[in-house]
C-alpha cells in the first residue's frame, strides 16, 4: 500500500501531507464548520429568548433549539474538528501515511450519518431532552441511535489515529520520541476512548429503553455514567486545544517547550486524573458518599488542575523564551508587547489561553468544590463556566488553527485578511463578557435551561432581583456580538475555500521524507534574568494565582451565609 | 518549531527544568493541596455540608409518608391559582416531606428560624432541581431516591423553590414555597 500513497510538501510551511489524509482532514473540518454554522444559528434563538426584554421563541421551540445547540456545538462541531486535528498530529506531524484511509472514511460516514440522524430526531420536536437526556425523560429512539453511531465512528477514527502512530514508528519517519503536540493528541485520543466507552455503556441501554426492550435505566446510575461521557468529552477538548496552543506557539514563534519533561508530565497527569471529573455534576446529588465526591471532584488532589496550571505557565513561558532570544528583552513584558497581535493565529490562541485560565479555569475549580457547588448547581453559572472553557478555550483555538490551515491545508489565500485580524478580538472578548455576566446572573441564582425567568403562567410567583434581569440582558447582547464574530469566522473559512486564490500545492512525491533528527538544543536557562528564563510569564502566573485565591475564598464567604445544611 | 518536531534529546524525561517552572510547580501544588483540604476542613468546621442520607423510594411510598405529615401538621391552607396547598409546620427536629412533580412543589412548608429540620426530597417523575431563592441553595432531586437534608434556616422571610432542572414544557411554572418565621 505504501507505494500508492502520494505525499505533498507544503511550500509555505514545510509540512508534508499524505494526500489521502489531507482529504480526510478537509472533509472532517468542513463538516465541523457546517455544524458550527448550524449551532451558531441556533445560538441566536437561545440568546434572544433568554434575553428577558426580547424573550423571542415559544417554550417548546426554545427547548428544542437549546437541545440542538448543545449537541451540535459541544459534540458535533468539536469532535469532527478534533478528528481532523488527530489526523494532522499523526500523519502530518510524523510525516507518514495515514493508516487504513478506507476505514477512516467509514468512520467519517458513521459520524456523519449519526449526527444527521440525531439532528433530524431533535428537529422533529420529539427529542427536546437537552444534551444530557436524563432518564426517565425519553427522547425518540433515533436521538440515541444517532449518538451511538456517531460515537462508534469517532472511536474508529481514534483507532485510525493510533494505527497511524504505529505506521510512523514502523516506517521510521521520525527518530526518538513523538513531538510534544502529537503527545498531547495521544492524550486526547486515550481520554476519547474512555469517554466513548462510557457513552456506549449508558446510551445503548437507554436506546433499548426507548424502543421498549429494557424496562428501566436507573436515573442516578444514568447520571453517573452519562457524566463519565459528558464531562470526559470536554477533557478531550482540553487536551486537544492545549496541544494546539503548543503547536501555535511553535508555528508563530518557533518556540521550544521550556522543558519537555514538565509539559509531557502534565499531559500524563491528564491521562491519570482528568476523567474523575464527572463527579463535578453529581455534587448536589443524593446517594453518593462524601468521600467519593471529595476525591473525584478534586481529580484525587487537584492533580489535573495542577497539570492545567503547568500548561498555562509553560506555553506563554515558551513564547517568552523564544521572543527574548529574538532580542525582545526589555523589562518584563516587551516580549508580549512585540508579539504579532495582528496575526489571528497568535491573537486567537492567546485570547483563548488567557480566557480559559482566568474565566474557565478559576470558575471551574470553584464550582467543582464539593460544598461550593451548592450555590451554583444548575444555575446559569454553569453554562457561563463552560462557555469559557469550550467556546473561549476550544472553539477559539480551533478558529486560530484554521487561519493557519487555510493556506497550508486548503491551499487557498485567505480572503478578507482585515476581517480575520479583528475576528479573534470580537469573538473572544465578547465571549469573555458573555461568560462574566452569565456567571454573575448564576451567582444570583438564575436557573439554566429555563424558558422564562418571569415564571409566566405559574400559580406562585418569584421575582428575581433587578440585577439578575440586567445581567441576563447583557448575556443576550454579548451573545449577539459573539455570534457576529462566529459568522465572520465561517465567512472567512468557507469563503477562502470557495473563492480564495489557489496557492501552489507544492512538490508531490510517492516517498515520505523522514523528519531529520533535531540538533541538540541549548539549555533554556541561559536566557532571562536571575536564572529565570521567563520572568514576565511568572509575574502573569502570580497575578492568576492571586485572582484564583481571592475568588475561591470569596465564594466560601458567600456559602457561609446561606442556611445551615448538614 | 520544536513542539511540532520530535524532542532533540532522546531521553526527554531528563530535559532540564527551568527555575520558573520549578517554582511554579511547587506553588501550584501547595495551592492544590490547600483546596483539597479546604473541603475536608469545611466538613469538620463549616455549617454548610450536603447530607448524604439517602433511601430508595417509590412515588407511592413517598407520597404516603408526605401525606401523613401533611395530615398531622397542617396549620392552614393557601390558594394559588385554582389549587389549594396545605401549609405544613413541623416540630423542631421533625421530618417534613417535599414532593417535586410536574409542575409544582408540594406542600408549602413553614419553619422557624435557627431550628433544624429533616427535609426529605424526591421526585415523582423526572429529575427536578431544588433551588431555594433568594438564599441560593441548589440540590438535585432524582426520582427513586429519597434524600434527607438537615436544614437550619438562618433568616426569616418567604423563600421560593424554583425548579432548576429541565423537566418539560411547564418547567418554568414549577415553583414552591417555604416560610421561615
Amino acid at each position: 500500500m505504501t507505494t500508492a500513497t502520494i505525499y505533498r510538501t507544503c511550500p509555505r510551511s514545510g509540512l508534508q501531507f499524505d494526500t489521502q489524509a489531507e482529504k480526510l482532514m478537509l472533509a472532517n473540518a468542513v463538516v465541523a464548520v457546517v455544524f458550527l454554522l448550524i449551532g451558531g444559528i441556533l445560538a441566536i434563538g437561545v440568546a434572544l429568548t433568554r434575553w428577558p426584554a426580547v424573550h423571542w421563541l415559544a417554550a417548546d421551540t426554545f427547548y428544542m433549539t437549546l437541545t440542538a445547540h448543545g449537541i451540535d456545538m459541544l459534540i458535533f462541531w468539536i469532535i469532527f474538528f478534533e478528528v481532523a486535528v488527530l489526523y494532522f498530529c499523526s500523519s502530518t506531524l510524523l510525516r507518514c501515511r495515514i493508516a487504513t484511509p478506507k476505514i477512516a472514511w467509514l468512520a467519517f460516514a458513521l459520524m456523519l450519518i449519526g449526527s444527521v440522524t440525531t439532528n433530524v430526531a431533535i428537529f422533529k420536536g420529539e427529542s427536546s431532552v437537552m444534551m444530557t437526556s436524563y432518564v426517565p425523560m425519553m427522547a425518540a429512539p433515533a436521538f440515541y441511535l444517532g449518538l451511538i453511531l456517531f460515537a462508534v465512528g469517532a472511536l474508529v477514527a481514534c483507532f485510525v489515529f493510533f494505527g497511524t502512530l504505529v505506521v510512523a514508528k514502523r516506517d521510521k519517519t521520525y527518530q526518538g520520541s513523538v513531538p510534544l503536540v502529537t503527545f498531547g493528541a495521544i492524550t486526547a485520543a486515550i481520554i476519547a476512548v474512555f469517554t466513548i466507552a462510557s457513552g456506549a455503556i449508558i446510551l445503548i441501554p437507554t436506546f433499548l429503553m426507548s424502543v421498549g426492550i429494557v424496562k428501566e435505566v436507573d436515573p442516578l446510575v444514568y447520571r453517573t455514567i452519562w457524566w463519565a461521557f459528558g464531562h470526559s468529552s470536554q477533557q478531550i477538548n482540553v487536551a486537544a486545544h492545549i496541544s494546539i496552543w503548543y503547536a501555535i506557539a511553535a508555528i508563530a514563534f518557533g518556540a521550544k517547550p521550556m522543558s519537555e519533561r514538565v509539559s509531557r508530565g502534565a499531559f500524563l497527569l491528564y491521562i491519570l486524573f482528568l476523567q474523575l471529573a464527572s463527579a463535578h455534576h453529581l455534587l448536589a446529588d443524593p446517594g453518593l458518599s462524601t468521600g467519593w465526591k471529595v476525591v473525584n471532584t478534586s481529580y484525587f488532589m487537584y492533580f489535573a488542575v495542577l497539570a492545567s496550571m503547568i500548561h498555562g505557565l509553560t506555553i506563554p513561558g515558551a513564547i517568552e523564551v523564544a521572543q527574548r532570544q529574538k532580542g525582545y528583552t526589555k523589562g518584563l513584558f516587551e516580549w508580549l508587547r512585540k508579539a504579532p497581535w495582528g496575526n489571528p493565529v497568535f491573537s486567537g490562541m492567546f485570547i483563548s489561553l488567557i480566557g480559559f485560565g482566568f474565566l474557565g479555569g478559576i470558575s471551574g475549580v470553584m464550582m467543582g468544590t464539593e460544598q461550593l457547588n451548592m450555590i451554583i448547581h444548575n444555575t446559569v453559572y454553569v453554562p457561563g463556566h463552560f462557555h469559557a472553557t469550550v467556546v473561549v478555550g476550544t472553539t477559539l483555538s480551533f478558529m486560530a488553527l484554521t487561519y493557519f490551515l487555510i493556506p497550508v491545508l486548503f491551499k487557498r489565500e485567505m480572503i478578507a485578511p482585515g476581517l480575520a485580524k479583528i475576528q479573534p478580538y470580537l469573538f473572544g472578548l465578547s465571549m469573555y463578557f458573555f461568560c462574566l455576566v452569565m456567571m454573575g446572573a448564576g451567582t444570583l441564582g438564575v436557573s439554566r435551561r429555563h424558558w422564562d425567568m418571569a415564571f409566566s403562567g405559574a400559580a406562585m410567583t418569584y421575582e428575581w432581583p433587578g440585577a439578575a434581569y440586567l445581567m441576563m440582558g447583557l448575556v443576550g447582547i454579548a451573545a449577539m456580538a459573539a455570534i457576529v464574530g462566529g459568522a465572520i469566522y465561517i465567512y472567512i473559512t468557507v469563503g477562502s475555500l470557495l473563492w480564495g486564490k489557489k496557492l501552489d500545492a507544492g512538490k508531490l512525491s510517492n516517498q515520505p521524507t523522514p523528519i531529520p533528527p533535531t540538533p541538540a538544543s541549548v539549555a533554556v536557562q541561559s536566557y532571562g534574568s536571575a536564572g529565570f528564563a521567563a520572568p514576565g510569564t511568572f509575574v502573569l502566573a502570580m497575578v492568576f494565582l492571586v485572582a484564583f485565591v481571592l475568588y475561591y475564598f470569596i465564594n466560601w464567604k458567600y456559602l457561609s451565609q446561606v442556611w445551615g445544611l448538614s | 518549531m520544536s513542539a511540532i518536531l520530535p524532542p532533540s534529546e532522546r531521553l526527554w524525561w531528563k530535559h532540564p527544568l527551568d527555575r520558573v517552572e520549578g517554582a511554579w510547580i511547587v506553588i501550584a501544588l501547595i495551592w492544590c493541596l490547600i483546596m483539597f483540604f479546604m473541603m475536608i476542613f469545611w466538613h469538620i468546621y463549616g455549617k454548610q455540608n450536603l447530607s448524604t442520607e439517602t433511601y430508595r423510594t417509590t412515588a407511592a411510598q413517598f407520597s404516603a409518608k408526605a401525606q401523613a405529615v401533611v395530615d398531622k401538621y397542617t396549620v392552614r391552607q393557601e390558594k394559588y391559582g385554582d389549587k389549594e396547598y396545605p401549609v405544613v409546620h413541623p416540630p423542631e427536629g421533625g421530618d417534613v416531606y417535599l414532593i417535586g412533580r410536574l409542575w409544582d412543589w408540594w406542600p408549602i412548608i413553614e419553619l422557624e428560624k435557627d431550628k433544624t429540620y429533616r427535609l426529605h426530597l424526591t421526585s415523582m417523575d423526572y429529575n427536578h432541581g431544588f433551588s431555594l431563592q433568594p438564599t441560593n441553595i441548589n440540590i438535585q432531586v432524582v426520582p427513586g431516591y429519597e434524600h434527607v437534608v438537615k436544614v437550619t434556616p438562618n433568616q426569616s422571610g418567604t423563600f421560593s423553590i424554583v425548579c432548576n432542572e429541565y423537566c418539560g414544557i411547564g418547567h418554568h411554572t414549577m415553583l414552591g414555597r417555604i416560610y421561615v418565621k
